[in-house]
Order: structure tokens, then C-alpha cells, then sequence
């Protein structure tokens, strides 16, 4: 599975040294999140429409990928301007629409986006290695590290897999019926990819151990702090924590 | 193209932008058996994943049959009339068992339970598999798999047979069997591999694919 879409490119935030990109991923990510009301969200929603705009994405895949996200946020429009007990409402018949219900959720709606879209362009443009990586360098535990690293490199095993398993269901001129060897075929469709999932991870384990894994993952290339990186960095920052303040 | 079997017209292929194939043009008619060479990562695998509909070319047109095929839909009979071995029989065998992967093919192809026991029972006869069909695939050596997933194929009783790497992993008892059953039983096949010495026994000619381009190897 290609799980690092946006990690190809060439644009200044490919570029940026990871390390800088998580400091200010965490100061965006937390201050966006506590922030209240409309208009700060909504700053904070412009600044990481900024930083995409910087990253220069593919505007498809991007959208592909916060119309899923927001399909979640729909239930807090469904839920919250039916439940929020406030004055004034608008009455529809039997239902009462609270408008602080309303601008509650829009500014969930707001955050959510935001926080989304920052993710995006400063963590999904490096690849998941160099952001394991950086935190390495934040004196992160390296077990924790390195679950998080093998936790990602097995979901693409699992994901091969199932490839695999459909293309050979398929090459066999499989088509789906409402009958039993259907649903027997489905089940071991979902057992093979269990069996052949575990089987490839304990395979690459062994691969691993073959080639002296110690538990964890060497460095390789180092970071290079450039100045411009270190710019961005302050810069970014400081805009962050400057429409947190100017909220309050 | 009447008697023609599977057909590509000016295919060009890329993963991402890595161009594999290049405007390639092949034919493969009833009746001929084709070997095709390459070195590693020219598009060999690739080539017989468009003739299946699982990868789908940036350009050209893929006729099976005679009929251009195009979306998934067109693809099913594709699928149940030619017999495609992959590479890696880890990629082919998915069932709990040996006996049910084999019997997978011909119940998809709509045949009833007893025909199909029939055809388990001659098919592992005939690749000397009988004491392996209650085994659980995942427990097979490396060979058991190749061997299982050539039964799985035969199986179907394909038109065409698209085999890639048949003969890997084989020791030379079952590579001789292979070989005489593909003289003897079989009329149309395409064969990918790196073994010459098993090609030249099976097939009339060989094409080679190179940086992009299929051009004609040699033939007997």
C-alpha cells in the first residue's frame, strides 16, 4: 500500500528537517486544539492552508482524504446543534436548532480541518522512517519508537497480502454470488491473511535477526539543521503562538 | 485474429514514473507455445498481470479472445478461461487446505461437488500430490507450494496456460514430469523464466522483453 503519498516532492517543506516540522506540528496541533470560539480556529484553519499551499500536494488525493475525515465530523452537525441546550433556537416542529450548538460544531469543524490539513504538510511530507528518525533525536524511548516504526512497516505486509490473496481469488475466476462457497471463499480470504500476515512479519523478523537486529534501528544519515530550516521553525512558531494569544 | 488467443496493441506501462513498458505489441494464437526471457524487473510479471486485468495500461488496447477487454467486468472470463501461475505460490494458495485450493478453480467455474471431487482426486493422480490434499497449505515446503499451486491451475482445464517461473524450485523428477505433461496434455501456453534449459524442452519460440521492447529471442 502507498501510505506515503505526499512524502514525494520537492517543495521547501519536503525539505524541512523533520525535527523542526514535529516542534511546529505539536505547537499548531495543541494550540489549535484549546483555542475557542470562530475567528482563532479559523486563523489557524488560513495558516494550514498556508503551510499545504507551501507543500504544493496533489489537490485530488488531499481532498479524497478530508472528505473521509470529514464524514465523522458530519454526526457532530447531526448531534450537537439538536443537543446543545441554549437560547435562541430555531424551532423546525418538534425540533429545536441551538445556535450555540451551531457555532460549536463549526468551530470543531474548523480545528478538526486544520489540524488535519497541518498534519498533512508537515508530517506526511516526510517520509515515516525520517519522522521516526526525528524522534529519535527527541530522546524518544527507542522501544516506543520502534513499535511505532514496525507497527507502520506491517500494516503495508498486511495490506501486500491482501493484494495478493484477492489477485489470486480472482486469477481463479472467482465472482461473487449470494451463496455458500461466497462466504466460505471470504472466510478464507480472511484466515489466509491472518496466516500469511503473521508468517511474512515472523519471516522479516528473522531477516532482521539474520542481519544483527538488536531491537532497534541504527542511524544511518543525520539531520542537517540548515539556517532556513531554523527560520521557518522560529517563524512559524511565533505566528502559532501569536494567534493563541491574540485569542485570548 | 481469429484464431488469436490474447492480443496487445501498443501497451505502455509505468509505475509511477517509471516507464516499464514501452508501446509493446504481442500475439500469442492456439496452438503456440512462447517462452519469454528478461532480466530482472523488465516488465515480465507485469505483462501477464495486463493480460489478467490486475494492472491496468496507461495506454494501448488488450484483446483476449478476440474482444478488447477494458473494465473488471470484461475480465471474468478472462480469468476463468486462462490459467495464470504466479511467481510466488504464496501468492496462489490461500485455502486451508490443499484439497480445497485445488478445488477452488472448477467451482468457480460452476461445476457440481462431485465433478469437482473427480477432478481433485485425477488432478493430484497426476501431479503425485495425493498424500499432501488434506494438509494445511501452510505447513507445505517451498516445492510442496509450487507443485499445489501447478495443480491449482491445471485445474481449471484452462484454454492458455500463463506460467511464470514454473520450473523454480522443482527438483529434477517433478521438472521432467512438468515437462512431459506440458508436451503431451497442453497446446497453448506462455512460459516466463530464466530457466533456458526447460524452455528450450516446452516451447516452439521465445521472445525476449528488454528495457521496454518484446523483440524475438530465437526459436528451434
Amino acid at each position: 500500500m502507498h501510505l506515503e503519498v505526499f512524502a514525494e516532492g520537492d517543495s521547501f517543506l519536503h525539505k524541512l528537517d523533520p525535527r523542526i516540522k514535529i516542534l511546529v506540528f505539536l505547537s499548531f496541533g495543541i494550540l489549535c486544539a484549546i483555542s475557542k470560539g470562530i475567528f482563532i480556529p479559523s486563523l489557524y484553519f488560513m495558516l494550514s492552508l498556508l503551510f499545504i499551499f507551501i507543500a504544493k500536494l496533489n489537490f485530488k488525493t488531499l481532498l479524497n482524504r478530508l472528505i473521509g475525515a470529514n464524514f465523522f465530523i458530519l454526526f457532530i452537525w447531526i448531534f450537537i446543534p439538536l443537543s446543545y441546550k441554549s437560547n435562541p433556537y430555531i424551532e423546525f416542529g418538534s425540533f429545536k436548532i441551538s445556535y450555540e450548538g451551531i457555532k460549536y460544531a463549526l468551530s470543531i469543524t474548523l480545528k478538526c480541518n486544520a489540524i488535519i490539513l497541518a498534519t498533512i504538510a508537515l508530517l506526511s511530507t516526510s517520509t515515516i522512517f525520517s519522522i521516526a528518525h526525528a524522534m529519535l533525536h527527541f530522546r524518544l524511548p527507542q522501544k516506543l519508537v520502534t513499535i511505532f516504526f514496525l507497527f507502520y512497516r506491517y500494516i503495508s505486509v498486511m495490506h501486500e497480502e491482501y493484494i495478493k490473496i484477492k489477485r489470486a481469488v480472482l486469477a481463479r475466476g472467482f465472482k461473487r454470488k449470494t451463496n455458500l462457497h461466497t462466504y466460505k471463499t471470504y472466510a478464507y480470504m480472511v484466515s489466509a491473511l491472518l496466516i500469511k500476515s503473521f508468517e511474512r512479519s515472523e519471516e522479516i523478523y528473522k531477516a532482521m535477526l539474520a542481519r544483527g537486529f538488536k531491537g532497534f534501528f541504527p542511524l544511518f544519515e543525520h539531520f542537517k539543521l540548515r539556517k532556513i530550516d531554523l527560520a521557518f521553525g522560529i517563524g512559524a512558531s511565533f505566528i502559532i503562538i501569536f494567534i493563541y494569544i491574540w485569542g485570548r | 485474429m481469429e484464431n488469436s488467443i490474447i492480443t496487445l496493441e501498443n501497451i505502455n506501462f509505468s509505475y509511477d514514473s517509471y516507464l516499464v513498458l514501452k508501446n509493446i505489441n504481442f500475439e500469442l494464437k492456439f496452438g503456440e507455445k512462447i517462452g519469454l526471457i528478461g532480466p530482472n524487473g523488465s516488465g515480465k510479471t507485469t505483462l501477464l498481470y495486463i493480460i489478467m486485468g490486475f494492472l491496468k495500461p496507461n495506454s494501448g488496447k488488450v484483446f483476449i479472445f478476440g474482444k478488447e477487454r477494458k473494465r473488471e467486468k470484461d475480465f471474468l472470463e478472462v480469468r476463468q478461461k486462462l490459467g495464470l501461475l504466479f511467481q510466488d505460490s504464496d501468492s496462489q494458495l490461500f485455502c486451508p487446505t490443499v484439497k480445497e485450493d485445488i478445488a477452488f478453480g472448477p467451482l468457480n467455474l460452476g461445476k457440481d461437488r462431485n465433478e469437482v471431487k473427480e477432478i481433485v482426486k485425477s488432478i493430484a493422480r497426476l501431479f503425485n500430490i495425493e498424500h499432501l490434499l488434506e494438509r494445511p497449505i501452510y505447513k507445505l515446503s517451498a516445492g510442496e507450494k509450487k507443485i499445489v499451486a501447478l495443480a491449482t491451475v491445471f485445474a481449471m482445464n484452462p484454454i492458455c496456460y500463463l506460467l511464470d517461473e514454473p520450473s523454480s524450485g522443482l527438483d529434477e523428477e517433478t521438472k521432467e514430469n512438468l515437462i512431459n505433461f506440458l508436451k503431451t496434455q497442453v497446446k497453448t501456453y506462455l512460459i516466463v523464466s530464466h530457466d533456458q534449459e526447460f524452455l528450450k524442452e516446452t516451447v516452439d519460440k521465445i521472445y525476449l522483453l528488454k528495457n521496454g521492447q518484446i523483440s524475438f529471442y530465437q526459436d528451434f
